[in-house]
């Protein structure tokens, strides 16, 4: 008999909270700032040069990195990985967990990343070209940078965690992947505290900059700070970035017992796949990953207050995921729809957590972050809700939904919930 | 190069692998180990920029010459003789 699990109805869970954010984005190093951009319209996408592809532009973190590590351990690790340490303890000091007293193997990291290991390898290749390539000076550190658990062991080692700690790779779906992870693990009892989100150092790589622009999607113009413009008709493709944005998550009881600042609760959440195509969306299964998350935290539509859209800036990227939203959201609706990435690119492997994280302080101020660089909508982006250019007041926020998709069709979804015992 | 230019070499590639590291009163006589941190990757990476700046190989079974920044000179001196100081 074939086994069927549609009818499972799974244990009642532990709760889930969010205790404590760090980041780093291309307009901020702390939660504030990033919200204070994100309220002031403040891109932070530049000018930028990468081997090969020449001129372009990306969005490019200045967080300071010897906060929490020395020359020496940034100079032998990632980007990714000094990304994640930076993130991991900023999370960990905004949370105020005693970090000295407590039980390091209790903690889990989970950090979500686009791809690991373009940067060290393109940048060997060309250091062993350089030696017309003679193997002998391939570097030593190659294996360990490369390792696809590179992230979250880098900042495992930083921060003497002996805990479980996982690279989750997910595309650009791994922000929000990672936070479900360690949602998931803490319920399970695997971990007390949960390190859970997603990094990137997409923008020193090459080839994810000379692939999209193979592909038609990387974006151009004149102005740095007008490139990112999803929705917007003269949209023209992705403004790569990188970045960085980790949680503490904890189990409800634990964080209540300590007296925890809780910034909210994930009480839905789904990941599904198209199945259909390499790179292009599928508006059906991203209705339903949608649906499913929703679903889980038994809400309806209407209930929800702020989507915060995956859209790239891609021709049509943006109008599949409209499409999606279409088929979820009708006039009836109150959400306000808004996207991060007209400020600060794509930050891949973070973007999705960090995409929620500059809405969450919506749960205190009411206030939904616009859309910028839309001058002209696209008609066939138009939806009702859509926030643009401006900040828009709204009234008691309870709900914002969190979408992040990626290639090879993997959709994520999260529902976070103002905290309320 | 003189011993001396080979060790100011050798000081620059120190500073490149461990730059946290104060190398102004380094003791030629005594361990770097003794003197700074520096773990089996670290003494690799000093093999690999010798390679790379200097084209000089330095086989697995003479690491041991490697320990002292005295016997580093000593060790280097007749295989960096005929290379001109930068």
């Amino acid at each position: 008999m074939a086994l069927t699990h549609h009818n499972y109805t799974p244990p009642v869970l532990p709760r889930i909270v969010l205790t404590g954010i760090g980041l780093t984005s291309p307009n901020a190093n702390d939660l504030a700032s990033h919200r204070a951009s994100l309220l002031a319209g403040t891109s932070g996408v530049q000018d930028y040069e990468i081997r090969y592809v020449g001129k372009t532009l990306a969005g490019i973190c200045n967080y300071d990195a010897l906060k929490y590590q020395n020359r020496r351990e940034v100079r032998r690790g990632t980007r990714a990985g000094s990304i994640a340490i930076y993130s991991c303890n900023e999370a960990v000091v905004n949370s105020g967990i005693d970090w000295e007293s407590i039980d390091k193997s209790r903690v889990g990291i989970y950090i979500g990343v686009t791809e690991h290991g373009n940067v060290e390898t393109e940048n060997e290749v060309y250091e062993l070209s350089q030696f017309d390539y003679d193997i002998s000076v391939w570097n030593h550190f190659h294996n360990p940078r490369t390792v696809a658990n590179n992230p979250a062991g880098e900042a495992a080692l930083n921060m003497g965690i002996t805990g479980p700690h996982y690279t989750l790779g997910a595309a650009c779906a791994a922000g929000n992947n990672g936070l479900i992870q360690g949602a998931q693990m803490l319920q399970l009892g695997q971990c007390d505290i949960a390190l859970a989100g997603g990094v990137s150092e997409s923008i020193h790589t090459f080839g994810i900059f000379a692939s999209f622009k193979s592909q038609g999607a990387l974006a151009d113009h004149s102005d740095p700070i007008k490139a990112s413009r999803p929705f917007d008709v003269d949209r023209n493709g992705i403004v790569v970035s990188e970045g960085g944005c980790v949680y503490t998550l904890e189990r409800l009881d634990d964080a209540l017992a300590r007296g925890a600042h809780i910034y909210g609760e994930i009480v839905g959440h789904s990941i599904n796949t198209d199945a259909t195509d390499f790179v292009l969306p599928n508006p059906e299964r991203q209705s339903q990953c949608i649906k499913l998350a929703l679903q889980m935290a038994e809400i309806t539509a209407r209930d929800v207050d702020i989507l915060s859209t995956h859209a790239t800036g891609t021709t049509s990227g943006d109008i599949q995921e409209i499409s999606a939203l279409r088929k979820v959201f009708d006039d009836s609706c109150k959400v306000s729809i808004n996207n991060t990435k007209s400020f600060m690119g794509h930050c891949m492997g973070a973007a999705g957590a960090l995409e929620l994280a500059g809405n969450l302080p919506s749960f205190e101020d009411n206030i939904c972050h616009p859309t910028i660089n839309v001058d002209n909508l696209d008609d066939d982006c138009a939806i009702q809700g859509l926030v643009l250019n401006q900040p828009k007041q709204l009234n008691n926020v309870k709900y914002i939904v969190n979408n992040s998709f990626g290639m090879l069709g993997i959709n994520s979804t999260v529902v976070i919930r103002k905290f309320s015992e | 190069m003189t011993p001396a230019e080979i060790r100011a070499a050798v000081i620059d590639i120190l500073e490149t692998i461990a730059p946290d590291e104060d190398l102004t009163n380094l003791d030629d006589t005594k361990e770097f180990r003794e003197q700074m941190e520096l773990d089996s990757m670290d003494f690799l990476d000093i093999v690999m920029e010798l390679r790379k700046r200097y084209r000089v190989q330095v086989p697995e079974e003479d690491y041991e010459n490697l320990v002292s920044m005295g016997s580093t000179v000593s060790y280097l001196e007749p295989k960096m003789a005929g290379i001109p100081a930068e």
